[in-house]
């Protein structure tokens, strides 16, 4: 009972979950627990057999937080940075990882990089497809009704808001460009 | 599998990753998964992740090429392959925070590096694709047991080693009353898991009812669907007998559902790093001094979390990503043992061509998915 001293009882025992769970209780002692204690120096290492690694090649100017001292000597190289995205993310990595602008240039970034990389595969033999590439004829072969309807899912309250949710800050982005496009144009037309 | 912009992915031919660093591996992937935390980056959730990219952080396969520094694996191993990258020998590796690796992730200090998982976590490609790099092939890597199978072996790459891995931080000792949000793979392997630490009960919540069978028969947990409450703490406050539990385990992450506003701010909007409506309820439906557990992805911009009520609660927040290597002898012994069979949660086995389906079957829960997993062609 919360109000007294004493917990509120559980319906089974640990003798009757033993018998009922499989390995009930066999990390019981956090001893076993993997992870325990924190911070216990690792004297074998993990197999590394270098004290600081041998550092990779930088083979273009790899973008790095400025909260680290140098380049890590270990790093990705899957998409370099191009283009208008890629100035946006180098400016962005000019603030460190407390700054918001860091996080949310990064993230215009991304918005701007898909629009490019939409646009540029229009140049290419394999332009991009939002029906195969949304995956959502899976809709039609993978039960996309009946997974939905009488399950009482949550989601299903805001699925039909959620285009209008996604797009909608992007169609008055872009009303309002135009608006301040026409407000600029104006203005120069009334000087000259 | 390559990244064409949120929502948008597609199977296509990309260079074979070569060598770049001596401790570097080449392997042949021969099966992958999808893991939940892919939604975020195929939702557009996670900062600078660029088109091009190809995801995959669970995958398992075999060495096709070495380094010539590499000493511990030759062509022809057939290795699992931990989500983290790592060195081994930073300060953090040095005592067993191998997510948080210092050394090979140059895009931020506040994570450590993962395979397909943004230029945040360090700009690797992943495993949903036929061959991937593994840097520091000497430390992250190990052979396969020959009595493990495939699909066993690749779910201790990440989901199994996290679900372990959440309830350990959980801190649960003999008796605790143990509630885990989401039922989704690493939900359901926490929830399991929580048994062998020795938890007196185990209540799983989540909005989709088949995963919540899947609760009830693979991990053996009580389970509520909380869009059949008004008001789910209050119900789990009931359950408790207005006490509330002793460790709450939130294996949600950044797109929780069931807060209309939450949801649309963070996942939708992309104003918050993660909808904590999960955290949220972690907070509020566990006893004074409990200890919450959070192995929940989210993005690194701030979220609304109800830091007061845990401050006021004297509760112990714990959470990281996975050490997954760290886990593995003890994981192993269990699978062996038969106390977990990490497969039993599989539902749907994805070319990698048709991989656009699969995300979107993932994303969008249809057909029971619970966990898909990829196969590539050249598997």
């Amino acid at each position: 009972m919360t109000y007294t001293p004493q917990r509120p009882p559980i319906s089974e025992s640990s003798d009757q979950l033993r018998a009922r769970i499989p390995g009930w209780g066999v990390d019981l002692d956090p001893k076993n627990r993997p992870s325990v204690p924190k911070l216990q120096y690792q004297e074998d290492l993990t197999g590394a057999h270098w004290e600081f690694p041998e550092r990779q090649p930088e083979k273009w100017p790899r973008e790095r937080s400025p909260e680290h001292k140098f380049l890590t000597p270990v790093f990705g190289t899957a998409c370099p940075p191009h283009g208008l995205s890629g100035a946006i993310r180098r400016f962005a990595y000019h603030y460190s990882e407390g700054r918001a602008a860091h996080w949310l240039l990064l993230m215009a970034a991304d918005r701007v990089d898909a629009v490019e990389s939409h646009l540029k595969s229009f140049l290419t033999p394999h332009p991009d497809n939002p029906i195969t590439e949304t995956g959502v004829l899976s809709e039609f072969s993978h039960h996309g009704l009946a997974s939905r309807f009488g399950q009482k899912r949550a989601d299903l309250k805001h699925q039909p808001l959620d285009p209008i949710i996604v797009g909608g800050p992007w169609i008055l982005a872009g009303g309002l460009v135009y608006v301040a496009c026409r407000a600029l144009k104006k203005g120069i037309g009334s000087r000259s | 599998m390559v990244y064409r912009g949120p929502y948008k992915i597609r199977a296509e031919e990309k260079d074979v990753p070569a060598i770049e660093h001596p401790n570097d591996a080449i392997v042949r992937v021969q099966l992958a998964a999808i893991c939940g935390s892919d939604l975020h980056l195929y939702h557009g959730m996670l900062p600078d992740t660029r088109v091009g990219m190809t995801f995959g952080h669970e995958f398992i396969g075999v060495v096709d090429e070495v380094g010539s520094s590499v000493r511990n694996l030759q062509r022809g191993d057939r290795v699992m392959v931990p989500f983290n990258i790592f060195c081994g020998t930073c300060w953090y590796c040095a005592r067993g925070l191998y997510s948080n690796c210092h050394n090979v992730n140059p895009n931020a200090t506040a994570v450590g590096g993962i395979y397909g998982y943004s230029h945040t976590c360090g700009g690797y490609d992943g495993g949903q694709a036929e061959y991937v790099r593994v840097p520091f092939a000497d430390v992250g890597p190990s052979r396969i047991p020959d009595w493990m199978e495939d699909e066993d072996a690749v779910l201790c790459t990440d989901a199994l080693a996290t679900g372990y891995f959440g309830a350990q931080l959980g801190d649960i000792v003999e008796g605790d009353v143990v509630v885990v949000f989401g039922a989704g793979p690493v939900g359901l392997y926490a929830a399991k898991c929580a048994w062998l630490m020795g938890a007196g009960r185990v209540i799983v919540i989540d909005h989709l009812e088949y995963r919540l069978e899947k609760a009830r028969t693979f991990a053996q947990a009580e389970t509520y669907n909380f869009t059949e409450y008004d008001d789910i703490v209050v119900h789990l406050k009931k359950l408790t007998d207005f006490l509330g539990a002793d460790v709450a385990i939130d294996a949600v992450g950044a797109e929780a559902d069931g807060n209309f506003t939450q949801h649309v701010t963070s996942a939708k909007l992309k104003m918050q790093g993660g909808s904590p409506v999960a955290l949220n309820w972690a907070i509020d439906s566990v006893r004074k001094g409990a200890t919450i557990s959070v192995m929940g992805a989210y993005g690194p911009i701030f979220s609304a979390i109800k830091f007061g009520d845990a401050m006021n609660k004297g509760l112990t927040l714990r959470m990281n990503q996975c050490p997954v290597k760290r886990q593995w002898p003890r994981l192993f012994e269990h699978i062996r043992n038969g106390y977990l069979k990490p497969s039993e949660i599989v539902t749907h086995r994805i070319p990698l061509e048709h991989i656009s389906e699969g995300y979107h079957i993932f994303s969008a829960k249809l057909d029971g998915c619970i966990k898909p997993l990829v196969v590539p062609t050249a598997g």
